[in-house]
C-alpha cells in the first residue's frame, strides 16, 4: 500500500504525520511511502532527508491524494482535503468526529475510511498509538517553558553572592498526561510544584513526579476509572470547595498551569477573575485548555495577554506545533503503530479488522457508513483504583509494647524448644550407653558449629560451598578404610568400591572448587 | 600410628574443615579455605590408613589412585553450566558409599556373632569386626539403629541424586512426575521401612539381613519417587537438600563406626545443606515441605487479569537504549545458562563499562539450578564479582536505573508476587526490575515460566520483549553498542 503524508494546510501548523524515521519503519511493514514536497520543512525534515529514507516526494497535494492509498495527517482534513478523498482510501488523522459531524458526513459520502487518532480507546494495548497523550505530554512540557519565558525569575531557589533567590511556586491544575508532564518539567527546573486533580487516585502519580498533591477534604470522591481515566464534571458543592482552595493558594503561586478538560464539554472555569487579581505582579498563567474556552476566565485563545495587575495569561492553543520536530516524531510513531496494527502480517496489505477494539474504536467511517460512536471497548481502560488503606503510625509506646511482646514470644519459643530438646536428650541418655552419648555430644556441637559457620558464607559462593561440602562429605572414605581390613571378601569388595567413589568425591570436589574460586575476580 | 596420634590428626582435620567452610565468607579468603579443606582431608585419610585396624593396603592404593584420577579428570572437564549435574552426581556417590559401609557393618556384625557362637577366639577377627567384638549388647542395639538409619539415608540420597542428576543433565524430563497415589506411596514406603526397622531391631544381632536389603530397595525407590515429583526450578532446594542428606548419612555412618571425625564432618555438611535449603525456600517464600511435596501451592482466587500486550523490540532498539543509558542492571536466570550466553553477557558488560556506564548484576537466590549458580557462571565469564550483587543489595536501586535487562529469568522478576495476592507466588521476594525506567526481557518465546504463571512484567509499559535465543540476541546486540 502507498502511504502518503500531505503538507498540513492549517494556519500555523508545523507538524507532519510522517518523518524519515517512521517512513523507514513503515517500509519494513511492506508499505511504500510518499510525501508532498515541503511537508516536513517546518518540523525540520527536508525533502532530501525523506528521499534518502526511500520516500517518494510528490510535487503537490493533489498528486499525493491521487497516489496514496492511505493518507496520514495531523490535523483533521479541511473541506478541500476531504473533497479529494475517494472510495477505498483511508485517512488517518485527528478528526474530533463529535464536533465535526458535517465533515464526517462528507467523508462517508466520499466512501473513505477514516481512522480518528483522537478516538483511539484508552486501553493499555493502545497506548503506543495514543496520540492525544503524546501531544499532551509535549503541551505540558512546553507550557512550563512558555511560563518560564514570561516569568521574570528563576525557577530554582539559589543562594548567590548577589543575594538569595526564592524558588518559584508552580501550581498544576489537572494531572492528566499534560499535567504530569508539566509537573515533571517544573520540578526538574527546580520549582516547588503543587498539583490538583479531582481524581484522588492520581495522587500517587503526582507525588511520584515530585509534586505535592493539593488535598481536598471531600466525601464523594470521583472514580476516574469509570470514565476511561478522564475526569467527569463535579458536583456544585465540590466545585465550591475546590475554588475556595484555589483562592487560598492564588496569592502564593508564581505560575499556574491549568490543564483541566472534561471530554465532550467546554473546559471548566477553575481559575476565576478574582484569583487572577489576587496573584502577585509578574505571575504567569498558562491555560492549556484554551482551545475549549480555557480554565481561566481571562484566557484569550491563541493570545498572550497581560492583566492590569501584571499577570500574564498565555492562551496559546498550538503548543505541540511549537515543538514541531518533537511532536512530529512522536505523532508519526503513533501513526506507525496504528499502521502496524492495521498490517498484521507485515506484508504491506491493510487488514481493517473491525473486531479489534482499538481499530474499531478509532474508525469513524468505514465502507460508506458512519461507525461513530463506537461500542464500548471490551477491556476496561484502567483497573479501578483500590482505596488506599490508611496505615496507622504506631505510637512510641505501642512500638515498644510490640517489641517487648515479640521479644517475649521469641524467648518463650526458644525456651520451649530448649526444654523439649533437653527432655529428648535426657530420655536418650537414660537408655543409651555412655559411648553413644560421647559421640552424641560431638554430633550436637558439630551441628551448632556448622550452623554458625554456614550463615556467614557469602551467597555468591554457594556453589563452591556445595562443591567443598561435597568433597568433605567424601569423608565416608574413613568408614570404608576402617572396614577394608576385614577378612570377609564381600565386605572388602564393598569397602573397596566405597573407597573408590569416595576418592572421586574428595578429589573431584576439591579440584572443582579450586577451579571455581580461581575464576572469581575483582574488577 | 597410635590411637592417640590418629585422634590428634582427626581433631586437626575437624578444625581445618570448619575453617575451610568458614573461609567461604569472602571470595579472597575462600581461595585459602579450600587448601584448609584439602590438608584436613589428607590428614584424616593419612591418619586412618596408617592407623590401627586397617589392612589390604594394595587395594586401598589402587582404589585411591583410580578414584583420584577419575575425580581430577571430571573436575577438569566439567563445564561450569554443568556444575549442578556434577554436584548431584557427587552426592549420589556419598549416598552409595554410605549404603555399602552400612551393609558392611551388618556383615561384620554377622561374622562376629558367628565367631562368638562357635566359641572361637575373638582375637582372630580383623579390622572393624574386632571393634564390634568388644561392644556391649545395648551398644549393639544402638548400632543396629544407626546402621539402619545410615543405609536408609544413604539409599534415599543415592537414588534421589541420580534422578536429580538426570533431570539437571536433561536426561530425564524436568517436569514433576509422580506415580498415581503420589504422596501416599511415599508415606507407605516410610511406614514399610519403620516396620522393617522393628523386625530388624528385634531379630538376633547379625541376622535378618533381608530386612536391610529390602529396606535399601524401598528407600531407593523413595528417593527416586520423591525427586521425580519435583520440578526443574525447585532444583536448587533439591540439590541442597541432597547435600544435607549426604552429610547426615556420613554422620550416621560415623555413629556406626564410632568415628568422631565422620560425625563432625557429617554434621557440618548436613547443617550446611540444611541452611542452603532454608535460604532457597525463603527466597521462594515457600515452606520446605511444600517444595518437597512438589508443585506450587494452590491459588486462593482468580489471578489478576493482565491488560496490555507484549511489545517486541529488535537489537537496534535495545542498543539505542543502552547507548543512552547511564546505569544498567542485568538480571540473569537459568535461560542464560541454557543458552551458554554468559560469555556474551560478559562482553556486553565490558563494552558498556568501557563507555563509563555503570553495569551491575542482580542475582536472585534461586536463579539457576544450584545455589549460587549464576555467580559461578558470571565468574567463569570473567565478570568481576564486586558488580554482582544479591537481591537485597540491589533491589532498592532499580528506580534509579535506566535500563534493566532480564536474560532468561521469569518467575524471579514477576511483579505478581507483590501485586496480586491471589498469585501462587504471592509474597515471594522478587527483583523489582519493573521499577527501572526501561526493561528489556530476552526470552525465547511467549511462554510462561516454571511456575506456569503469567508474568505481568512482560505487559508493562516500560517493558520490551527481545525475543530469541539469549546468546544470539546478545551477539547481535554487541556490535551495535558504540
Amino acid at each position: 500500500m502507498k502511504i502518503g503524508a500531505p503538507r498540513e494546510i492549517f494556519e500555523g501548523e508545523a507538524r507532519v504525520a510522517m518523518t524519515p524515521d517512521s517512513a523507514l519503519q513503515l517500509q519494513k511493514l511492506g508499505h511504500h511511502c510518499v510525501i508532498e514536497t515541503g511537508a516536513g520543512m517546518k518540523a525540520g525534515f527536508s525533502d532530501e532527508a525523506y528521499a534518502a529514507a526511500g520516500v517518494e516526494v510528490l510535487p503537490s497535494a493533489e498528486a499525493l491524494f491521487e497516489a496514496a492509498d492511505i493518507v496520514v495527517k495531523v490535523r483533521g482534513p479541511e473541506r478541500s482535503e476531504a473533497e479529494r478523498l475517494r472510495r477505498g482510501q483511508t485517512l488517518i488523522s485527528f478528526f474530533w468526529p463529535a464536533q465535526n459531524a458535517e465533515l464526517l458526513e462528507l467523508c462517508k459520502e466520499k466512501g473513505a475510511t477514516v481512522v480518528a487518532m483522537d478516538m483511539v480507546p484508552r486501553i493499555s494495548r493502545a497506548q503506543k498509538m495514543d496520540a492525544l497523550s503524546s501531544m499532551a505530554n509535549i503541551a505540558g512540557y512546553r507550557a512550563v517553558i512558555e511560563a518560564g519565558n514570561n516569568f521574570g525569575r528563576f525557577f530554582t531557589g539559589q543562594v548567590t553572592a548577589a543575594g538569595k533567590v526564592p524558588p518559584a511556586k508552580v501550581l498544576v491544575v489537572g494531572a492528566g498526561v499534560a499535567g504530569l508532564a508539566a509537573i515533571g518539567t517544573a520540578t526538574s527546573l527546580g520549582a516547588i510544584t503543587y498539583a490538583f486533580d479531582v481524581r484522588p487516585e492520581v495522587a500517587e502519580q503526582i507525588e511520584s513526579m515530585g509534586a505535592e498533591f493539593v488535598f481536598l477534604e471531600f466525601e464523594e470522591a470521583q472514580d476516574g476509572a469509570a470514565t476511561g481515566g478522564y475526569a467527569a464534571p463535579s458536583s456544585p458543592e465540590f466545585r465550591e470547595k475546590q475554588l475556595a482552595k484555589f483562592r487560598e493558594l492564588a496569592p502564593e503561586m508564581d505560575i499556574v498551569i491549568t490543564t483541566a478538560l472534561i471530554p465532550g464539554r467546554p473546559a471548566p472555569k477553575l481559575w476565576t477573575e478574582d484569583m487572577v487579581s489576587a496573584m502577585k505582579r509578574g505571575s504567569v498563567i498558562v491555560d492549556l485548555a484554551s482551545e475549549r474556552g480555557g480554565n481561566c476566565d481571562l484566557t484569550v485563545p491563541d493570545q498572550k495577554i497581560v492583566t492590569p495587575n501584571g499577570v500574564t495569561v498565555v492562551g496559546y492553543t498550538d503548543f505541540p506545533s511549537r515543538m514541531a520536530a518533537q511532536a512530529s516524531t512522536l505523532y508519526s510513531t503513533n501513526i506507525r503503530h496504528m499502521l502496524t496494527d492495521l498490517t498484521p502480517k507485515k506484508d504491506g496489505v491493510i487488514h481493517h479488522n473491525m473486531e479489534d477494539d482499538v481499530i474499531r474504536g478509532a474508525t469513524v467511517t468505514h465502507d460508506g457508513a458512519i461507525t461513530f460512536p463506537p461500542p464500548p471497548p471490551k477491556v476496561a481502560a484502567i483497573a479501578a483504583a483500590k482505596p488506599r488503606e490508611k496505615v496507622k503510625e504506631p505510637t512510641p509506646e505501642e512500638k515498644r509494647a510490640a517489641e517487648i511482646a515479640a521479644f517475649r514470644k521469641q524467648t518463650v519459643s526458644q525456651v520451649a524448644m530448649l526444654a523439649v530438646g533437653t527432655a529428648l536428650l535426657l530420655f536418650v541418655g537414660m537408655y543409651a550407653p555412655p559411648s553413644f552419648m560421647a559421640h552424641f555430644i560431638v554430633f550436637a556441637l558439630a551441628c551448632f558449629v556448622g550452623f554458625q559457620v554456614i550463615w556467614n558464607v557469602s551467597h555468591s559462593l554457594h556453589t563452591p560451598l556445595m562443591a567443598v561440602t561435597n568433597a568433605i562429605s567424601g569423608i565416608v572414605i574413613l568408614g570404608a578404610l576402617l572396614q577394608i581390613g576385614s577378612g570377609n571378601f564381600l565386605v572388602v569388595l564393598l569397602a573397596a568400591i566405597s573407597v573408590l567413589i569416595a576418592t572421586i568425591n574428595i578429589v573431584g570436589g576439591f579440584l572443582v572448587t579450586r577451579r571455581m574460586l580461581a575464576m572469581f575476580q575483582k574488577s | 600410628m597410635s590411637i592417640g596420634l590418629t585422634s590428634a590428626a582427626y581433631i586437626a582435620a575437624a578444625i581445618l574443615f570448619i575453617l575451610s567452610l568458614g573461609g567461604l565468607s569472602g571470595q579472597e579468603s575462600a581461595k585459602r579455605a579450600v587448601w584448609y579443606g584439602i590438608v584436613g582431608m589428607a590428614l584424616a585419610v593419612g591418619a586412618t590408613v596408617f592407623g590401627p585396624g586397617v589392612g589390604h593396603y594394595v587395594i586401598i592404593a589402587v582404589m585411591v589412585i583410580a578414584g583420584a584420577v577419575a575425580g581430577a579428570y571430571v573436575a577438569k572437564k566439567v563445564e561450569m553450566t554443568e556444575m549442578p549435574q556434577l554436584v548431584a552426581a557427587l552426592h549420589s556417590f556419598v549416598g552409595l558409599a554410605a549404603v555399602f559401609i552400612g551393609l558392611n557393618a551388618q556383615f561384620e556384625l554377622g561374622s562376629v556373632v558367628a565367631v562368638k557362637e562357635q566359641g572361637g577366639n575373638l582375637e582372630t577377627l580383623a579390622g572393624f569386626a574386632a571393634v564390634l567384638a568388644h561392644k556391649m549388647p545395648v551398644e549393639i542395639l544402638i548400632l543396629k539403629v544407626e546402621v539402619f538409619l545410615g543405609i536408609f539415608i544413604g539409599a534415599v540420597t543415592f537414588t534421589g541424586s541420580v534422578v536429580a542428576f538426570g533431570k539437571l543433565a536433561g536426561k530425564i524430563d524436568g517436569k514433576p512426575a509422580k506415580l498415581p497415589g503420589g504422596h501416599a506411596i511415599n508415606a507407605a514406603t516410610i511406614v514399610a521401612s519403620l516396620v522393617l526397622l522393628v523386625i530388624y531391631f528385634n531379630a538376633p544381632a547379625g541376622s535378618a539381613v533381608w530386612t536391610l536389603l529390602l529396606m535399601t530397595l524401598i528407600a531407593g525407590f523413595l528417593g527416586w519417587h520423591l525427586i521425580m515429583g519435583i520440578g526443574g526450578a525447585d532444583m536448587p532446594v533439591v540439590v541442597s537438600m541432597l547435600n544435607s542428606y549426604s552429610g547426615w548419612a556420613a554422620a550416621a555412618i560415623g555413629f556406626t563406626l564410632g568415628n568422631d571425625l565422620l560425625i563432625v564432618t557429617g554434621a557440618l555438611v548436613g547443617s550446611s545443606g540444611a541452611i542452603l535449603s532454608y535460604i532457597m525456600c525463603r527466597a521462594m517464600n515457600r515452606s520446605f515441605i511444600s517444595v518437597i511435596l512438589g508443585g506450587f501451592g494452590g491459588t486462593t482466587g482468580p489471578a489478576q487479569e493482565i491488560a496490555g500486550e507484549m511489545i517486541a523490540i529488535d537489537a537496534d532498539g535495545v542498543a539505542a537504549a543502552l547507548n543512552d543509558a547511564d546505569s544498567v542492571i542485568i538480571v540473569p536466570g537459568y535461560g542464560m545458562a541454557v543458552a551458554q550466553a554468559q560469555g556474551s553477557v560478559s562482553e556486553l558488560t565490558r563494552k558498556l563499562r568501557a563507555r563509563g556506564k555503570e553495569v551491575r548484576f542482580a542475582i536472585h537466590p534461586v536463579a539457576g539450578r544450584l545455589p549460587g549458580h549464576m555467580n559461578v557462571l558470571l565468574a567463569e565469564a570473567k565478570v568481576p564479582y564486586d558488580i554482582v550483587l544479591e537481591m537485597d543489595e540491589i533491589n532498592e536501586d532499580f528506580p534509579s536505573t535506566d535500563v534493566a535487562i532480564v536474560i532468561g529469568s521469569n518467575d524471579i522478576v514477576n511483579p505478581a508476587a507483590q501485586e496480586d495476592p491471589n498469585s501462587p507466588i504471592a509474597g515471594m521476594p522478587v527483583l523489582e526490575v519493573w521499577k527501572a525506567k526501561q526493561v528489556f526481557v530476552s526470552k525465547r518465546g511467549q511462554g510462561t515460566g516454571y511456575s506456569g504463571i503469567e508474568n505481568p512484567l512482560f505487559y508493562k509499559d516500560n517493558t520490551r520483549m527481545f525475543y530469541g535465543d539469549a546468546k544470539k540476541s546478545l551477539d547481535a546486540l554487541l556490535p551495535l553498542i558504540e
